[in-house]
């Protein structure tokens, strides 16, 4: 893969992200809850658990779209983090225009002059193998070629952290692989990973660390090889060995946990 | 019978002998009704997408009054503007009572809510569904609104050729704002009102048939522009 070109912004680093006891509450429900993490430089973290875990609610107060209840999130170089970011979300939503005209304009959102906006879309559409799609309307491509444009307009924006949200969720196996060899690909170009999946076989794939998490709680975080040969945590082992996690409440010892399908 | 068959070929005469009475008055009524849309799409669009997209108090309030006021009766549109515009009222030094200008003014009180409660809906819409990528990329409401109108600019020119449609057809508000004055403000709602009480029908079907041609061709052209945003933007 060809180096893009030096994307909008280059400025100091605004890793490591950390994260200090933070809580989301919404309609009186506690969602995430006391989380403190610290993500360091240059790994792909994957953020596995089952649905509701509070996986994308994570991702989501991490890129800033939402607050925290409670507790802070604090990246190194405070004063305009949000430009140095992007997130690809579970579903792409595309403007209703060109496909090349999507990734113009967040280029334009971030002020790249016009003539630097042209080079960096051709290469981001080829690199991403959607050139011969530029003209086309946006919201006509499959599923899995609107997710390759969501990849791309973010790889466009040359973040430094790149936030994914269960990115494969909706896509057969053949597109998935293309998306990765995309994040992949962005990752090698020094972008910082963090993403979501329910889906282990990716996690094994693209993960330098793991971060495990259920019912709003990281219950367990290790580089990823440890992770899967020997999670720590009891759910966390089930979870690895493919059995389903569900509620539970009040039926064992583990009152108000999920429990084990065994 | 033949009375009537006979109105309908001269009618058919007048239209396509394009009458000089005749297509004064429909000159006026597209120049009256298109300003007047144009006005209230320029107020009405950018009222409907701060409404869509900001909440503050009172907002309730404005959005159900706006969704009302899409079914304000024309005569008492017509009233209001007279009453305001009259020698009396507090506009009474401008003249305007009686002239193009008040039917404009008239009409784009009609107008304006269909557009803005139109907009609203339709830029509302397309914000819950593209807010988080919008506030990701960094645009919140104020940046994100010139794409979300482009974005919605197939359903907004149906609101439009709504407004148009609706200006077009009425006759109250500039009946009594305008005053039916030959060569100055009779339009053709007002001439088949007056054509008909005078008796003639020729004038009256012949007005009636381009007013009913003008509303076939908006249906026609909403249903085309609905149709291609199909095929284009899924």
């Amino acid at each position: 893969m060809n180096a893009l070109a030096p994307g909008p912004v280059s400025a100091s680093s605004i890793l490591p992200l950390e994260l200090d006891g933070v809580c989301f509450e919404a309609g009186g429900t506690r969602l995430i809850k006391d989380v403190s993490w610290r993500f360091g430089a240059d790994l792909r973290t994957v953020v596995i658990g089952p649905n509701g875990a509070g996986k994308s609610l994570l991702l989501r107060l991490c890129h800033g779209l939402i607050k925290p209840s409670q507790g802070h999130v604090r990246w190194q170089n405070e004063a305009n983090p949000a430009r140095h970011q992007a997130m690809v979300f579970q579903r792409p939503v595309m403007l209703r225009r060109s496909v090349a005209a999507n990734v113009d304009y967040a280029l334009k959102l971030r002020h790249v002059p016009r003539r630097q906006r042209t080079d960096i879309i051709d290469r981001v559409l080829h690199e991403t193998g959607l050139k011969r799609l530029a003209d086309q309307p946006a919201r006509v491509l499959s599923i899995g070629e609107q997710q390759k444009l969501a990849l791309a307009r973010a790889w466009a924006l040359k973040p430094q952290v790149l936030f994914l949200d269960e990115p494969t969720a909706s896509l057969d196996p053949a597109a998935t692989h293309g998306v990765e060899e995309i994040i992949a690909a962005i990752h090698a170009q020094g972008t910082r990973i963090i993403m979501t999946t329910h889906d282990l076989g990716q996690a094994r794939r693209m993960a330098d660390e793991v971060l495990f998490i259920n019912r709003g709680r990281i219950l367990e975080a290790a580089p990823a090889k440890a992770f899967f040969e020997k999670p720590k945590n009891d759910l966390a082992q089930a979870f690895v060995r493919g059995e389903l996690l569900w509620w539970n409440k009040g039926r064992d010892n583990r009152k108000n946990q999920p429990g084990l399908q065994t | 019978m033949t009375d009537f068959s006979d109105a309908i070929s001269n009618a058919l005469a007048l239209v396509f002998g394009l009458d000089a009475a005749l297509t004064e008055i429909v000159g006026l009524s597209l120049r009256v009704s298109l300003t007047a849309v144009a006005i209230a799409a320029a107020i009405g669009m950018p009222v409907g997408a701060l409404l869509a997209l900001y909440r503050f108090r009172g907002r309730f309030f404005l959005v159900v009054s706006m969704n009302a006021l899409m079914g304000l009766p024309p005569v008492v549109v017509g009233l209001i503007v007279y009453l305001l515009l009259s020698r009396a009222g507090p506009f009474g030094v401008f003249g305007l009572l009686f002239t193009p200008t008040a039917m404009i003014i008239a009409q784009v009180l009609l107008v304006t809510p269909i557009i803005a409660a139109l907009t609203r809906q339709v830029i509302e819409d397309l914000w819950v569904e593209y807010e988080e990528q919008m506030r990701s990329l960094g645009a919140g409401p104020g940046r994100a609104m010139p794409a979300l109108l482009w974005d919605g600019r197939f359903t907004l020119i149906t609101a439009i050729l709504a407004g148009f449609g609706r200006a077009t057809a009425e006759v109250g508000a500039v009946m009594i704002v305008g005053g039916n004055i030959d060569h100055v403000t009779r339009v053709m709602t007002t001439s088949i009102a007056l054509e008909v009480s005078k008796g003639n029908l020729a004038l009256a079907l012949g007005l009636g048939i381009i007013l009913l041609v003008l509303s076939a061709g908006i249906n026609g052209a909403a249903y085309m522009i609905q149709h291609e945003t199909r095929r284009w933007h899924a």
